[in-house]
């Protein structure tokens, strides 16, 4: 058998992370080690990838900062640094990467939400 | 390769090896042939894919058939017989290790790729130069190329050795091994994992 692979099947699925997808809006608490402080940083944006694949999978959350400067971040999903995923909105999307929300600001940059019945 | 998170959570790039089962097959001694050295088989396979010769040398000991023998040479005061069995055990997450594998064969490889030449400007009016070596050598003084000048040729399928690889991980139950960063050699080839010479540790034995 693919060593990799049996190694990476004992990796255990944070159970602090729901399933996200493409297009969820989402408040990611990271652990953030600074010297010998921690401290939970809240980063709330919306998901723009998902890439699942083996020990390193991770997703991507883009978010508007301050004075309209777009800041991406990429976590690795399987992080014991990742202390839990909120999903606050999911949204009605037609790719898996939302590339083109990076070239959008303001009302272009927005996602129709998503009907749940 | 792949990776694996340490208690901070960081992320450790690591190649999986698989390390064993290996049977001592060998032991050269100073007395018989002049240096110390055990002789390590790896990986069984069904008797009828070894030669009469490799099948009489494993089984008058009493070793299943295996595919890969390959030596390693004994410090002075280490001690092991014919027929016993090396598990990756041996080793302990923080060991430093050697790896020795045979590097991915590149064929007949250009001087850019091989030697890591710069080549010629894209532009400005070039024609076949993008990745042409240049000047090999002078005029009629001395009117000939010197020996060593590097030029295109076969590259890789040689020996290499990974110095100094951190063991990041033990895994006796399935013997795996993982060390951090890369390892010579395609996917699935044989590689010696060895005590590394630069540091000081303990145990050798090769692994896939």
């Amino acid at each position: 058998m693919n060593l990799i692979e049996s190694l990476e099947r004992q990796l255990e699925p944070n159970p602090n992370i729901p399933d996200m997808r493409p297009g969820d809006t989402v408040n990611v608490h990271a652990r953030i080690i600074e010297g010998d402080k921690e401290r939970i940083q809240v980063f709330k944006g919306i998901v723009i990838r998902v890439r699942k694949k083996g020990a390193g999978a991770n997703f991507t959350v883009r978010r508007i900062a301050a004075h309209g400067i777009g800041v991406e971040r990429t976590f690795p999903l399987y992080s014991p640094r990742l202390e839990k995923v909120e999903i606050v909105r999911r949204a009605h999307v037609r790719r898996a990467n939302l590339y083109y929300l990076r070239g959008r600001r303001g009302k272009q940059a927005r996602l129709r939400e998503k009907r749940i019945l | 390769m792949t990776q694996i998170f340490d208690e901070q959570g960081n992320a450790i790039p690591v190649t999986v090896i698989e390390a064993g089962p290996c049977y001592v097959t060998q032991v050269k001694t100073l007395e018989k042939d002049g240096y110390r050295a055990v002789q390590l088989g790896f990986e069984e396979v069904h008797p009828r894919r070894l030669s009469k010769g490799e099948r009489g040398h494993l089984t008058r000991k009493r070793i299943p058939a295996l595919r890969h023998l390959r030596e390693f040479r004994l410090r002075k005061d280490e001690d092991l017989k014919v027929g016993q069995r090396i598990l990756v055990d041996v080793f302990q997450v923080g060991d430093r290790v050697d790896i020795v594998g045979t590097s991915k064969g590149r064929g007949f490889a250009g001087v850019v790729k091989r030697h890591g030449f710069r080549g010629g400007p894209k532009t400005h009016g070039q024609s076949d130069r993008l990745r042409a070596p240049g000047s090999i050598g002078s005029t009629t003084t001395p009117g000939r190329i010197w020996k060593g000048q590097r030029m295109a040729g076969r590259m890789g399928g040689v020996r290499v050795t990974a110095q100094n690889l951190r063991v990041e991980l033990v895994d006796a139950e399935r013997n795996l091994l993982a060390v951090r960063g890369s390892v010579p050699g395609a996917n699935g080839g044989l590689v010696m994992v060895k005590q590394a010479r630069k540091s000081r540790e303990l145990a050798r034995k090769p692994g896939e």
